[in-house]
Formats: structure tokens, sequence, C-alpha cells
């Protein structure tokens, strides 16, 4: 039987050169009718590109194709050479037989058109629907996806729904021609782990539905397991393994698919924390931070005049303590709160009310306490790119009225050292070097002020899977050299797994489970972190379902004067406690 | 140095940058008085001569040289050119930046104003300051500094506000840096690159706002020459002398070319993304 699609020795190039300068190297594969292929790899690896020739839409990103075939089954049997075909023939079958999902939600809706009407478009386009035709088609094609109440959600444009709700509206759009091929590129990085549990049960039960063909391109190995028939594994723009999915998970052959499922942080619910530096009843030592009270309201204003009418209550009433040489993970979802609760403490949120103390120091809420260094998320935007790294090393020193002498510039060579950087970068600039580099840069520059206590917001986020692994590593060794407490904000479980001693979920501005680590990984009591969990994608489920849920994450936003009532704890061993439900 | 040489690697920059280092040698050797006649001299018996081998570009209706007063000119409308653009970016850029960093009243209050300033056709505006003034090189130098400086606070006042936002920013605050160096090392430091492509390109408004100021009688007096004042006086003459008139526009034309093709090639050069490692 024919395959449904068809690659042979695919090469994309890009640049005046195309032949000199090629992306993807010769990728061949065969996808049958009702199959799913997981393309695998890091940034870089010619994944996404590999993705984007199959439809020809890389001929409008700058690529060229230099070679091979691709040959597409069309639904008469009839076999369509997507190589020479021309571009009305392609935008007839764009669309229509391919179908096509992105990574961002948020940019691939036009802002300004309701989603009705961007649904509509495709039905106007492929099927010739028009009027009140095509809104009957388009509310049908949102309840496909699980959109309730989709008759008025139509009428909505983009700014008005979550990311989820966003790509499943993507995922309307892309299916409303019932294609037999449906291309998702990352559809789920973007988002939230339970909503990303969402999205791969919404693709699993439409794939069921329709027989369809899926192409899922991800980063993340841990995400193929649930949904993938068949997986390739792309290094620089070749494909260095490609077989079935528990061959390649089970006996993975190459080495370069053996460190993504052996040396990248995988979720393994609990089994895989730290041992060192666990607390030992905390008696006689001094914690070196301790947050109580920790409350950030942000008002809200209808217009410049009036007065408050609510707040958004970011944070509400958050407490721990954190010991010397111990790392907090804080995680939670985006708008969660944690990444607030950081900045509060730094200082660069005022906080409504709270007091921190900073090792033996009292500091009060408004003013920042130096002993307190933060390593954002993205590297790209927390160094200055007309800076020297000299200026940028050298600039936290300034700030503390420090001079910039011999000894100054000695602990900036050793600290580059110590960080993995070779000798020569004092002179260089921020943009020679690599994601992983600059986010090493900004550890050693959090360090050189010497503090007792470094927040890490989403710190490995932005690196790819490997990279990530390296700087948990560093930054796992730098703790024990210095004694360092990490507050770690984090969204990603695989990570916090691997790096915490003790973890703090954050829900809606507060925190509902907080304890030891791999207590509250392996035995969740709240049930918040019991749904976090289980949302978490790990290579040991195998084609497992995940669970449809439509709930949405409550509303912030509380009316004037509102205090939430406190907290009752109950308590379940060590230190471990969850907010009392219900 | 390392910028000359990107230039001269630059196609368009290449020529913007021969045109306006030639303007540049001209209007230094008519300020300097080295020009083939004496400019204000009026050779009486040789009035509205065509162009010839003793004077180039011919003479004009009272026998002045007209190559000799198009080097004066340029000479002139260059430093006042130059001196304006100066005011509007010094003035431009502390405005923005303040508006920037102080954020909402001070923001608005600064925009507002310049709003007010922009809403003016930009030659009726420094018409009017002139007029108020009284002409003369000075008040020309200042109304055409007036009338750019709400574009220079515009162009500092946005990037300014989005690298306020920068996490390099945040950085800076978490280790204490004070507000002055957060200013001038992360925020200014970065807009360099801007601003050199609008000192340019304002250069060759101004040029051009010149020679209208002078056009109306309002810019350089004569007799000193400007190139808008030469044009003025050709304006009867078009069709008996041709030469008074073309050789003075196409100074303008091409000066205002050589300033966009060297914008041009700034802002290329200048995207720290195109700047290659050192080897």
């Amino acid at each position: 039987m024919t395959p449904l699609l068809s690659v042979r020795d695919l090469r994309v190039g890009f640049g005046r050169n195309p032949q000199t300068n090629e992306v993807v190297r010769g990728i061949s594969f065969d996808l049958a009718d009702g199959e799913t292929l997981a393309i695998v790899g890091e940034s870089g690896s010619g994944k996404s590109v590999t993705a984007l020739s199959i439809n020809r839409l890389i001929d409008f990103g700058g690529g060229r194709i230099t070679g091979g075939a691709m040959k597409l089954k069309r639904a008469d049997g009839s076999l369509f050479d997507l190589m020479t075909a021309t571009e009305p023939q392609l935008t007839g079958i764009r669309g229509a037989e391919i179908g096509m999902i992105f990574q961002e939600p948020m940019t691939s809706l036009n802002p300004v058109l309701s989603i009705g009407t961007q649904i509509e478009e495709s039905f106007r386009l492929h099927r010739g629907l028009t009027g009140r035709q095509a809104t009957a088609a388009a509310k049908d094609a949102l309840d496909r996806v699980r959109i309730p109440d989709a008759a008025r959600r139509l009428k909505y444009t983009p700014n008005q729904l979550s990311g989820g709700m966003l790509q499943r509206v993507m995922i309307a759009i892309a299916l409303a021609c019932n294609p037999r091929l449906l291309i998702a590129d990352e559809p789920t990085t973007a988002l939230d782990v339970t909503v990303q549990a969402q999205i791969m049960a919404l693709l699993a039960e439409l794939k069921r539905e329709t027989g369809m063909s899926m192409i899922f391109i991800t980063h993340d190995i841990g995400l193929v397991a649930g949904i993938a028939d068949k997986v390739m594994v792309m290094q620089n723009g070749q494909a260095v393994e490609q077989g079935e999915l528990n061959q390649i998970l089970d006996n993975a052959q190459h080495p370069y698919t053996q460190h993504l499922l052996q040396d990248v942080p995988h979720f393994t619910k609990g089994s895989t924390t730290r041992s060192d530096g666990r607390r030992d009843g905390g008696a006689g030592t001094e914690p070196a931070l301790k947050v109580d009270g920790l409350v950030v309201r942000f008002p809200l204003k209808s217009s410049f005049f009036s007065r408050a009418t609510g707040a958004v209550h970011a944070v509400d009433g958050v407490d721990f303590d954190l010991m010397p040489g111990e790392t907090l993970a804080i995680v939670g979802e985006s708008g969660s709160g944690k990444s607030t609760t950081a900045r509060a403490v730094l200082g660069l949120v005022r906080s409504t009310r709270g007091s921190f103390s900073v090792g033996a120091r009292k500091a009060s809420a408004e003013q920042s306490a130096l002993p307190v260094q933060m390593v954002f998320q993205n590297p790209y935007a927390s160094l200055n790119p007309r800076l020297s790294i000299e200026s940028i090393l050298a600039e936290p020193v300034i700030a503390t009225g420090g001079r910039v002498d011999a000894g100054t510039r000695a602990r900036m060579a050793s600290l580059l050292e110590r960080v993995g950087l070779p000798k020569n970068s004092l002179e260089r600039y921020p943009h020679e070097f690599s994601g992983g580099q600059r986010q090493r840069l900004c550890i050693a520059r959090a360090l050189m002020l010497n503090p007792s206590v470094v927040v890490l917001d989403e710190a490995v986020s932005a690196l790819d899977v490997s990279v990530q692994a390296k700087v948990l590593e560093l930054l796992v060794d730098l703790q024990r050299e210095f004694g360092l407490a990490y507050l770690f904000i984090s969204h990603d479980m695989a990570v916090v797994e691997r790096i915490a001693h003790r973890i703090a979920v954050i829900y809606a501005g507060q925190i509902v489970e907080i304890g030891d680590a791999t207590s509250v990984l392996s035995k969740p009591k709240h049930s918040y972190t019991k749904k976090l969990i289980a949302a978490v994608p790990t290579i040991d489920r195998r084609h497992e379902h995940f669970e449809l849920d439509t709930r949405q994450v409550p509303s912030l936003v509380r009316p004037q004067g509102y205090e939430p009532a406190p907290a009752r704890w109950e308590r379940f061993g060590g230190d471990h406690m969850a907010r009392a439900e219900g | 140095m390392r910028i000359l040489r990107a230039i001269f690697g630059h196609g368009s920059g290449r020529i913007g940058g021969v045109i306006v280092g030639v303007y540049l040698l001209v209007a230094i050797l008519g300020m300097l008085g080295l020009t083939p006649h004496n400019p204000i001299t009026q050779f009486r018996v040789d009035r509205l001569h065509a162009p010839n081998s003793a004077y180039w570009m011919g003479t004009d209706l009272f026998g002045r040289d007209v190559a000799s007063r198009l080097m004066a000119g340029i000479g002139q409308s260059f430093t006042v050119a130059f001196f304006s653009v100066a005011f509007a970016t010094l003035a431009g850029t502390v405005l923005g930046l303040a508006a920037a960093w102080l954020g909402s009243r001070w923001d608005g209050i600064v925009m507002r104003i310049m709003d007010v300033l922009l809403a003016f056709p930009a030659i009726l505006l420094a018409l009017l300051i002139v007029t108020v003034a009284g002409p003369g090189t000075w008040t020309s130098i200042v109304a055409i500094g007036i009338v750019y400086t709400p574009i220079f606070t515009r162009v500092v006042r946005g990037p300014a506000l989005s690298l306020k936002a920068r996490e390099f920013v945040d950085a800076a605050r978490t280790f204490g840096s004070s507000s002055s160096y957060i200013v001038t090392r992360h925020l200014l430091l970065n807009l360099v690159a801007p601003l050199t492509v609008q000192v340019t390109l304002a250069l060759a408004w101004s040029l051009l706002t010149e020679a209208g100021l002078s056009f109306l009688g309002l810019g350089t007096q004569p007799p000193a020459a400007s190139l808008g004042l030469m044009l003025s006086d050709s304006r009867n003459l078009m069709e008996t002398a041709p030469w008074l008139m073309i050789f003075p526009g196409l100074a303008i034309m091409i000066s205002i070319l050589g300033f966009n093709l060297l914008g041009d090639a700034l802002r290329d050069i200048l995207d720290p993304r195109m700047r290659r490692a050192p080897a």
C-alpha cells in the first residue's frame, strides 16, 4: 500500500547559496494513513524546517528545497508531487489536505478579527461556504475542539481567550477541512503543563475520530510517548535515528538518542530527587531567607481619575523560609504568582504587605536586600548587548560603591572559569555567546557580590534540554561550594525534581502545598498538586490517555478590601503540609 | 575607524560617504574663504555670464561668481544644519530619556508638548519662530533645532521605554545600580545606533528647512550666500540664466541624497546583530 506521505532524501538550504548552507540534509520517511510520526530534536536541528518543507511554506521563509522527493497520496489515490507543484496547486493542498498548527497560538491568530471570522475563512476558501452556513460550520468546528459555549465564543477576539483556548481555535482552523495530514509544530511548548495535557488529549481524541495522520514536532522526548507511533530523532539536519516508538524509547541505538533519554531531566514522580543537604530539624541554624505573609496586589482603576475598584491579588499571603545551602522550588502555572513572589523578594515589585528577613538582617518589604541576587529567565534579554562582559560583571561592584581593581578582575576571572566559560570572555560581547553560555554569565554576575540567596526565575526554561541538564549540574555544584540558598521558580516539574530539596506549590497566589521534594512529588496531597503531577508527560506513559479537563483558573481580581480566609493546614509528617480544601 | 571601514564596505554607504565627505570639504573651504573668487565681490562687467573657464558656474545678476557663492553657501547651510541638529539631538535625548524614565505624569507632560510642536508643519513652525525672533543665522539654528526636537524625543522615548522593561535593567536594579548609571549605560548606550541614524537623516531635513527659510528671506541675509537665497535670487532669471538655479538646486538635492544614503547604511551597520565577532 502506498503511504500517505513519502519523503525521500529531503534537503533544504538557506541564504544565497542554499546548496552550501543546508539546514536539512537528507531526511527520508514514510507516513501511513492514520499514523503519527514524532520528530524530536533541539533548536537548530532542522525539525521545523522539515515540517515547513512538507507544505512548502518554507518558500516564504527564505529557504529553498535543494533536493529530494516528496509525494502526497491524495484522497482519490493519485500521487501529488509536492516538489514540482506550483503555488496555486499548493494553495489547494494547504488547509484542505495538510493542516498545520504552530507553537505560539497568541501570534498565529489575527488580533483584530473575531475567532469566528478566522475559522469561517477556512470554510470559505476550501468549501465555498458563505454567510450563515460558514458560521454554522465554524460553531461545529469549535464544538469539535471542546470549547464550551461555542456560539458565543465565535464573536470573541483572540485577546479574550487564554493560550490553551487559542491553541484549540488553531486546531479547529487546521481541521476545518478534514485534512488527512496534520502537522503540529511544538503545539504545546508555549502552554502550561496542565493545558498541555488537555491539548495532547484533544489531539489524540481528534485523531481517533477522524483517522488522520499527524506529524508531531517537539523538543521534549517525554511528550512523544503519549502520542506517537513512530519517532524520528534529528540532530544537525539529519535523522540520527528513526523507528517504532517502543524500539526508540526502550532500545535506543544512537548515542544522541540515549543522551536525550538519559541525561536530560525526566519526571519520575519523586524518585530522583536530591539526597544531599536534607533539613535536620532546623534547630540552631538561622534561615537564609524568611518570608512572612507576603501580599502583592495591583490596584485596578477603570480610568485615570477614578478610585481603585478592586485589585489583582497576585500574591496573597505567602510564607516560607529557606535555609543556607537549600533549594526551595516554587512551582505553579503562569499567572499563579510565582514570579511575582520572586520579584517582590528582590524589591522589583512593591509588596503590599509582608516582611522578609535575609540572614540576620531584617529588610523591610520595600527595599531590596543585597545578599539576594537573581538570575532571569531569558538569557538574551538579561544582558545589555552593548556592554562587554567585563563591564557587565563589574556593574554589581560599581553599583555597591566598589572600585574595579585587580582584586575585582581576579574575581571575575575565577568566576568565569568556575562557571565554565573561556578565559578570553571578558573583552567579548553577549551576542558572541550561546544561550547556555549567557545563562552561565548571568550566574557569574549574580555571584559577583557573594550573595547568600540566589533567586532563579525560570533560569533554565529558555534553554535546550541538554544544555538545561548541564546548567542544573553547575547550579548544584555552586550551591555546594558556596553554601548558596536557591529560590528556584519553575513550571517544569522534571527540572524541579533534579534540583529541589523542598517544593512549594503555588496556585492563584497562595501556597497550596509545601514540603520535602520527595514527599510532595511522590505523595501529593492537595488536589491541584495531584492534577499538576498527573499532567507531566513522561517517557513511561505509552499512549496513556490524559483527562480532558476544561476547568479555568479562578480570576485573581477581587473587590476592594477583600481579604482571603486564613489558611488551615493539614500536616503529613515531616514538614510536608497542604492547605485544607473544601 | 572601524565604522568608516564599515561604511565604505557598504554599497550605498560608499556613495553616501563620498558625497557627504566632498560636501564637508567644500563647506570648510567655503567657510575659510578659499573660493575661486570672493563670493560677494561684484564683477560688474561680467554680469550673467554662462559657465566658462573663468567662472565655472557662471555669474549672477550682480556679476558675482556662482561657484564661489555656492561654496560659501554650502558652508553656511552646513553650519546651520550641524548646530541645529546638535541642538535637537541634545534636547530630544534629554527630554525623551526623562519622559521614559520618570514615566507617568512627566511622560504625559513632555510628550503632549512634543505632540503640539509636531502638529505644525516643520517649515511653518520654523517660520513662526524666526518671525518672532527676527531673521539671522543663530535664530535659524534655534528655530530648526526646536522644530526637530520632538522627532528626537520620540525616537529616544519609544526604545527607552522598551529598554526600561528589559531584564537587564531589572538585573541592574537587583544590584542596586543608581538611576543615572542605568539611564546612561543601559538606556543611552543602546540608543546610540538609532540616534546616529536619526542624526544623519535630520541633517538632510534641516538642510532643506534652512534652504526654505533662506528662500523666503528669513534665514541667511544678503549679501552673504546660502543655497536657499541663491535659489530665491534665480527665480526671475530662470529662462535667461538657468545656471543660477540649476547649480544650487543640484547642490541641495545631492547633499540630501548623500545624507539619506549614509543614514541607510548606518542603520544597517550599527545593528549589533550585524556586528561580527573579532577574529
